[in-house]
Formats: structure tokens, C-alpha cells, sequence
């Protein structure tokens, strides 16, 4: 063979054709895929999969293991297994116990392990090779957050599992994230008049705070609720997340002229800082002729466990409790404790709603694109699920019901009669304007289908 | 000053943690030379035998109350703790609230074997090898325990309280001439500085006073002459080995009325613990117990506002930045003896 034919067989010509028929080639199967498929994880066969992240190890493993026995019961319930649940009180009647539109519901599940980085992996993980067409669960703030931003990006659904902080549907709020649990505002909004009514509108507050968005969203909106009413804030110190034996916190409170400690802490941080405050004396003291108090504004009957006896007496706030009398409640109370033995935590409770509320919104939008489910979700007025009437806002995707103010019980009748309620302040009192300034600072953006 | 009066007994029950603990830490690799990373998991199961022994004293049988309904709606199943059917209401109920200093007796034996499995099923494979791969399995050994304490007892931490006759404060304001319930502190951690007090004597005394010791110390500065003697010193290291697991076991058991127990716990202290077995100075007892409760101390007086306020977040370095400076200027630690980690 000359270097002529060589040169004319393997011209420069000849191989950029060739390698633009190839290439061609191999995008065509991709280019007719994306034209067909009209959003990410499109379900096409008879099963549609839902992805259910939550801390399956780690400090919130319990609440995780909670949450996802209430994914499982919804799934049940959705696909006409059980009693039926809350399916027979929700005000909206398009699900039929026949899966989501006619497609049997499976789920997958992750493990958030409560660190934002390994629940943006099991999130992906679910999206990406499973094909999830929904997120939901978590125990945290800081998770909420992350996860829902991969979700906007991804383009599926987020529906927030546990997260209080105020960030969540504030500045970090996303169009393709909702949240049904109540946030740090509506607590301080709900606690404020119920602290002000039993302790009095001349009241001095030191506040112990965990060093994350949660914990600073929660002290702003209490510290706030609480000075509106007359109260002052002594101090306010940051501590160090997970920081075990708090006594080094404590004490200085014995210092100052405060006479109530708001502890702005959950999970393990909660069950330790009550129980050093207890020891060390503070619900015997007597601070400027009156009974010391403590104050813990977000309560888990979960952790409340923890604490024992320490948490008697004390004023918090909760999403939901097993307790409450309504129609939709005890639906899902009957339907969880028949199944496991115990009732519900309000985690368990407000993941079980939000399975439910996707799957409405998208039987109402004929669609399981992600859009068409926002679109179906917000604003959307509901009921029999729990907390009374309730509003999906269409503005920053945030639930807004009735909140319960509770105490720890005094006289407890079983190992789960931790709680009681003392009232349920209407959703009216905790609702605040969009633009309120403790929400300021992001924007919703336009849904993504992927 | 009753700042720093308070400030200085939160140190004293911290360090005295640290100190328990990293006294076992010496112990163990002053005897064996083995770094032990598990040692925080003992001290871990050492407050999970606190919880088990509360937890059998309140096994209960279940009667039927028709009067009473459950969250269901069903007749309500009362219990009764099977130790107040057997030995009566008040025996029983004393017992329950007794779990937790019950558990000290309770834990001894349980510790001893579990130091033992530990020692002759894992840790003395990798006495001849490096310290990174002492650390990496013990490191590893650590979290299974973890797992396995979490298996059983879920994630949460568990209430387990000290007996009624110790919960409350005493006010040592009124009793130094301060104003009355300014410098409080309570009860049941002047008991844990009083018992981990009792156990540091009696592990000093028991090194120094006894025959075994006597041959434990010897053993720690010259094994090899020492097996030349005919001495079997790697049984009485084993033997040393339960003893080191026993004291970070009643350290536990006493510590879970202060800090309800958790799966992780132990590693909370661990790396403090570590830290202070540095400062003391390898291989040092006393060297650890003095920089127990130095850093024990030290860390409580960071956590003041008056010092937060001029160096922010002080409260989490202050015992890394003692340890830098200290690593510094006394390169051995403390107290520590020229030779030992130097090879």
C-alpha cells in the first residue's frame, strides 16, 4: 500500500465525518430518550417510587426508625392495604387506596445519618439509580435544607420530613420544597402568650442556644415573641452542638439575675442541658420573688423520654401529639398503634401527612410532574389530617395550622403519656406576613421538572 | 468569686471523667503498649450496665386494670415490677432506685470479662504490631460496640437517675458565707469527685502496696527482665488489662446519672481522654490523673461568658491549645518517663 492510499483511505476529511455519523449515532438513543421523557424519573411502568430519607443511624436513628414506620403505613393505606388511616378523614377524596394514579406505590430508603452531605448522597442516590420521583424525611435543619436544594436541582419533590428552623421555607425556601411541620416563629408566636399568662409579663430570659441554623432561628423568633410581650433577654450563649455535660453552661445562669432559661435544643442536647439545669437546682430557685422556670420551645415526645422526670412541669411547643381528640388523629393513632404497638411521634405523624399530600396533589394534577405538583399543592386548603384546617401557602410552601403549646406531664399514666396539652393556638396567631424579616432573603424560583 | 468557685467543682466532676478514664488508658499501654481506642466504649458500657440493672429491676408482669384504658381505648395493662411482687413494695421500689449504685457491683464482674474478651480475643494479636495498627482496630472495635449498644438500646440517651436520697443541690454559698443559692452544686457529683477520689487511691495503692503491683510496675519498666525471672507477665498485663476495663466501667455506671447514657458516649470522652494521657505524659498514672483534672478544670473556666466574650469559642480549643503548649515546652508531657513512646 502507497502513502497515497494510506493518506486518501484516513484523509482528515474522512475521519471528522465519520466521527460526526458516529457520534451521531451514539447521541441518537439520548436525544429520542430526553424528547420522551417529559420530566426526571417519569414513572412508566406500574410502579411509581417514592424515595424516604431518613436517619436510619446516627443521634436521630429512633425518630428516623419512627418516621419511616409512618412511611410504611401510608404506603399501606395509599395502596389500599389497612384501615385505610387518615385517607378516611382527609377532606380531599381523589385517592381511592389504588396507588397514585393508578400506579402501585414502592419506596426506597436512605440514610441521612443527620449529616448534610451523606443525605445529599443518599437523596442522589435514590433520584439517580432508583428513580425516586418524590424526597421525603429527615430529623434536621441543616439536612431540610440541603436536600431540598439537590431536589430543586434535580428536579423532584421535596417534602420536608422534621425541620423547625424558619430558614427551611425562609431564604433557603426552593419551588419544589414544602414543609407541613410548624417553624421556630410559629413556636415563640404560640409559647410567648401561654409563658406570659402562667409566668407573668416581668420575666427575665437567658437563653442556651445550639450553635446551628435551628438553634439561631428559634432563639431570634422566642427571644423576639417573648420581649414583645414584656419580657428581657438576660443573654443569650451559643453552645457547641452535641456538647454532652452542659453544667459548664449552667452554672453561670445561677449568676445573673435571670429567672427563666429557654433551652434552644433537641434531641441529646435537649435530654442534657434539662436534665444538668434540673441538678443544679434552678426549678427550686427563687429569683426576684419568683419561681425560677425553665422553658424548652420545641418538645419530642421521643427525646422527652430521655430527660424522665426532669421534663415534668416544663412549657414547649409540638407539631402534633398521639393525644389530640380530632377525627383524623385518632384515625392515625388506631392505625399506627394497632400496627406497632406504641403511638405515633409527631415526626412519624407530619411524614405520614406529607406521603399523603403528595400523593393527593399529583391524583389531583393527573400528573406526576413535579410543576403540575406544585401547582396542585400551593395553595391548597385542607383538613382532617390532624391540626385543623390547614394552608399549603403558595408563597413560601409553608403549612400553616393550629400549634400545640404542651407540658410535660405530671402525673404520667403510661411511658408514653409524657405530654400534655395546655393549648392549641389557633393557625391564625402563628401565621406571618411572606415578607416577614425572619424569613427574608431568598426566593422560591420556578419549579424544576428536570 | 463564686464564679470561680463553681466553675472549679464543674471542673473537678469533669476532670474527674477524664481522669478515670485516662488513668485505665495508662494502664493499658504502660502494661501492654497497646494504644487502646476502646477504651472509651468500656467506659460507655460501663453506664449501659447502670442501665440494664435498672431496666431488670423494673421487668414487670402485666395485670389487666378494666377501669383503665389504654392510647387505644383498650382496657390498660398495668405493670408491676417483679422485684416489688417478690421482696414487697418498699424493697422492690428501693431497689429501683438503688439501680444505679447497684450497678457499681454489678458492672465489676461484667467489665472484667468484657476487658478479657477484648484483650485475649483481638487486642493481643496486635501487640507486636505498629500503633496505627493498634488504633485503627481498636478505632474499629469501638464503633461495633457502639452499634451493638445501639442495636439493643436504640439512639436515644436513656433517663437513668440517681437514688432520691441524692438528687437536690447542696448550697455551698450559704455554707462558705456567700448568698444563699448562688454557688449550688449537686449531690450526686460531689459523690462521683468522692468516688473517683476512692478508685484513683485504691488503684495507686494497689500498684504500690501489693506483690502483683509490685511486679505490674516492674513489668512496665523492664518486661523482658522480668520474664527472665520466671515471671508470667503476660498474664498479670491481662489481669491489668480487666482491671484498666473495670475502672472505666464504674466510671460509666456513676457517670450515667449526670449525663444520660448513649451509644456514643464513650467517644465523646475518648478523644479528650486521649488528649489528656498526652499531657500527662505516656505511660505517667499520676501524670494522667493531674492532667485530668488540669484540663478538666481548665475547660470549665473557658465556658465562663466573662472569657467567651474576649476570645469566642475558646471553650472548645482551650484544651488542644493547653495541649500544644504544653507538648512544646515539656515534649514528654507532664510527668512523663524518658524512653516511652520514643522509639
Amino acid at each position: 500500500m502507497s502513502k497515497t492510499d494510506l493518506t486518501r483511505r484516513v484523509s482528515r476529511r474522512g475521519v471528522i465525518k465519520t466521527g460526526a455519523i458516529a457520534g451521531a449515532g451514539l447521541a441518537l438513543p439520548t436525544i429520542f430518550t430526553s424528547g420522551a421523557r417529559a420530566f426526571t424519573n417519569e414513572p412508566t411502568g406500574g410502579t411509581v417510587t417514592l424515595g424516604f430519607n431518613v436517619p436510619q443511624s446516627g443521634a436521630y436513628a429512633d425518630e428516623g426508625a419512627d418516621e419511616l414506620r409512618a412511611y410504611q403505613l401510608a404506603v399501606e393505606h395509599l395502596n389500599g392495604e389497612g384501615d385505610g388511616g387518615m385517607l378516611n378523614t382527609f377532606s380531599s377524596k381523589v385517592l381511592e387506596g389504588n396507588g397514585i394514579l393508578g400506579k402501585k406505590v414502592g419506596f426506597v430508603t436512605g440514610d441521612t445519618q443527620t449529616k448534610s452531605d451523606a443525605a445529599r448522597a443518599s437523596a442522589k442516590s435514590m433520584i439517580e439509580k432508583d428513580g425516586a420521583v418524590m424526597i421525603t424525611g429527615g430529623s434536621s435543619s441543616g439536612v431540610a435544607v440541603a436536600v431540598q436544594g439537590l431536589c430543586q436541582e434535580a428536579g423532584v419533590i421535596f417534602m420536608a420530613g422534621l425541620t423547625h428552623s424558619n430558614d427551611t421555607t425562609g431564604k433557603d425556601k426552593k419551588a419544589n420544597g414544602f414543609r407541613h411541620f410548624f417553624n421556630a416563629y410559629m413556636s415563640g408566636a404560640a409559647l410567648a402568650p401561654v409563658l406570659a399568662a402562667r409566668y407573668g409579663a416581668d420575666r427575665k430570659a437567658y437563653h442556651l442556644t445550639a450553635d446551628y441554623t435551628w438553634g439561631w432561628t428559634q432563639e431570634e423568633s422566642i427571644a423576639a415573641a417573648t420581649e414583645a410581650l414584656g419580657w428581657e433577654t438576660v443573654n443569650k450563649v451559643r453552645t457547641p452542638l452535641g456538647a454532652g455535660d452542659f453544667s459548664s453552661y449552667i452554672t453561670p445562669v445561677l449568676q445573673t439575675d435571670a429567672d427563666v432559661l429557654i433551652l434552644n435544643h433537641y434531641g441529646g442536647d435537649m435530654v442534657n442541658s434539662l436534665t444538668n439545669a434540673v441538678q443544679f437546682g434552678l426549678r427550686d430557685k427563687m429569683v426576684n420573688g419568683k419561681q425560677f422556670e425553665i422553658v424548652v420551645p420545641l418538645f419530642s415526645r421521643l427525646m422527652a423520654r430521655g430527660a424522665g422526670e426532669n421534663i415534668k412541669g416544663i412549657l414547649g411547643s409540638t407539631n402534633w401529639h398521639w393525644s389530640l381528640s380530632d377525627e383524623g388523629s385518632q384515625a392515625f393513632v388506631k392505625s399506627f398503634g394497632t400496627k406497632y404497638g406504641f403511638p405515633p411521634s409527631q415526626a412519624a405523624h407530619t411524614c405520614y401527612v406529607q406521603s399523603l399530600l403528595y400523593a393527593d396533589a399529583v391524583a389531583r394534577a393527573g400528573s406526576f410532574n413535579p410543576c403540575a405538583v406544585v401547582e396542585a399543592l400551593e395553595g391548597f386548603e385542607f383538613d382532617g389530617l390532624g391540626n385543623g384546617p390547614t394552608l399549603y401557602r403558595a408563597e413560601d410552601h409553608q403549612c400553616f395550622k393550629d400549634v400545640l403549646v404542651v407540658r410535660g406531664k405530671e402525673n404520667p399514666t403510661s411511658e408514653f403519656d409524657l405530654l400534655e396539652v395546655v393549648e392549641i393556638t389557633p393557625a391564625a396567631q402563628v401565621t406571618y406576613p411572606v415578607d416577614h424579616p425572619m424569613f427574608a432573603g431568598g426566593a422560591l424560583g420556578d419549579c424544576n421538572a428536570g | 468569686m463564686e464564679t470561680i468557685l463553681l466553675q472549679l467543682l464543674n471542673g473537678l466532676d469533669k476532670g474527674s471523667a477524664y481522669a478515670l478514664i485516662a488513668l485505665g488508658l495508662t494502664l493499658i499501654f504502660g502494661t501492654l503498649g497497646v494504644v487502646n481506642f476502646a477504651h472509651g466504649a468500656i467506659f460507655m458500657i460501663g453506664a449501659f450496665c447502670a442501665v440494664t440493672l435498672s431496666r431488670i429491676f423494673s421487668i414487670s408482669f402485666e395485670t389487666v386494670d378494666p377501669t383503665k384504658l389504654d392510647f387505644l381505648g383498650n382496657p390498660a395493662k398495668i405493670k408491676t415490677p417483679y422485684v416489688e411482687a417478690w421482696f414487697g413494695a418498699d424493697a422492690g421500689a428501693w431497689m429501683i432506685d438503688w439501680a444505679v449504685p447497684l450497678a457499681i457491683l454489678f458492672s465489676i464482674p461484667i467489665m472484667i470479662a468484657v476487658g478479657w474478651a477484648m484483650e485475649r480475643g483481638l487486642i493481643k494479636h496486635f501487640y507486636k504490631r505498629p500503633h496505627a495498627d493498634q488504633i485503627l482496630v481498636t478505632f474499629g472495635l469501638a464503633i461495633v460496640l457502639q452499634e451493638i449498644i445501639k442495636y439493643f438500646y436504640g439512639a436515644n440517651p436513656i433517663s437513668t437517675p440517681a437514688p432520691d436520697a441524692f438528687r437536690g443541690s447542696f448550697d455551698f454559698g450559704a455554707a462558705l458565707g456567700f448568698d444563699p443559692n448562688v454557688i449550688i452544686y449537686p449531690y450526686w457529683r460531689l459523690i462521683y469527685f468522692g468516688f473517683a477520689a476512692v478508685v484513683i487511691g485504691a488503684v495507686f495503692s494497689f500498684l504500690r502496696f501489693t506483690t502483683f503491683g509490685m511486679v505490674v510496675r516492674a513489668g512496665m519498666a523492664d518486661r523482658e527482665t522480668v520474664g527472665l525471672l520466671g515471671i508470667n507477665i503476660d498474664r498479670k498485663f491481662t489481669i491489668m488489662f480487666g482491671l484498666a476495663a473495670a475502672v472505666a466501667g464504674m466510671a460509666g455506671v456513676m457517670y450515667a446519672p449526670i449525663l444520660s447514657p448513649n451509644y456514643h458516649m464513650g467517644m465523646d470522652f475518648l478523644v479528650l481522654s486521649f488528649v489528656v494521657v498526652v499531657v500527662g505524659g505516656m505511660g505517667s498514672l499520676p501524670g494522667a490523673v493531674a492532667a485530668g483534672f488540669l484540663l478538666g478544670i481548665l475547660e470549665s473556666f473557658s465556658s465562663m461568658n466573662e472569657i467567651k466574650s474576649i476570645i469566642p469559642g475558646i471553650d472548645q480549643i482551650i484544651i488542644y491549645v493547653v495541649a500544644i503548649i504544653i507538648l512544646l515546652t515539656r515534649p514528654r508531657g507532664l510527668m512523663g518517663k524518658k524512653g516511652v513512646m520514643e522509639d
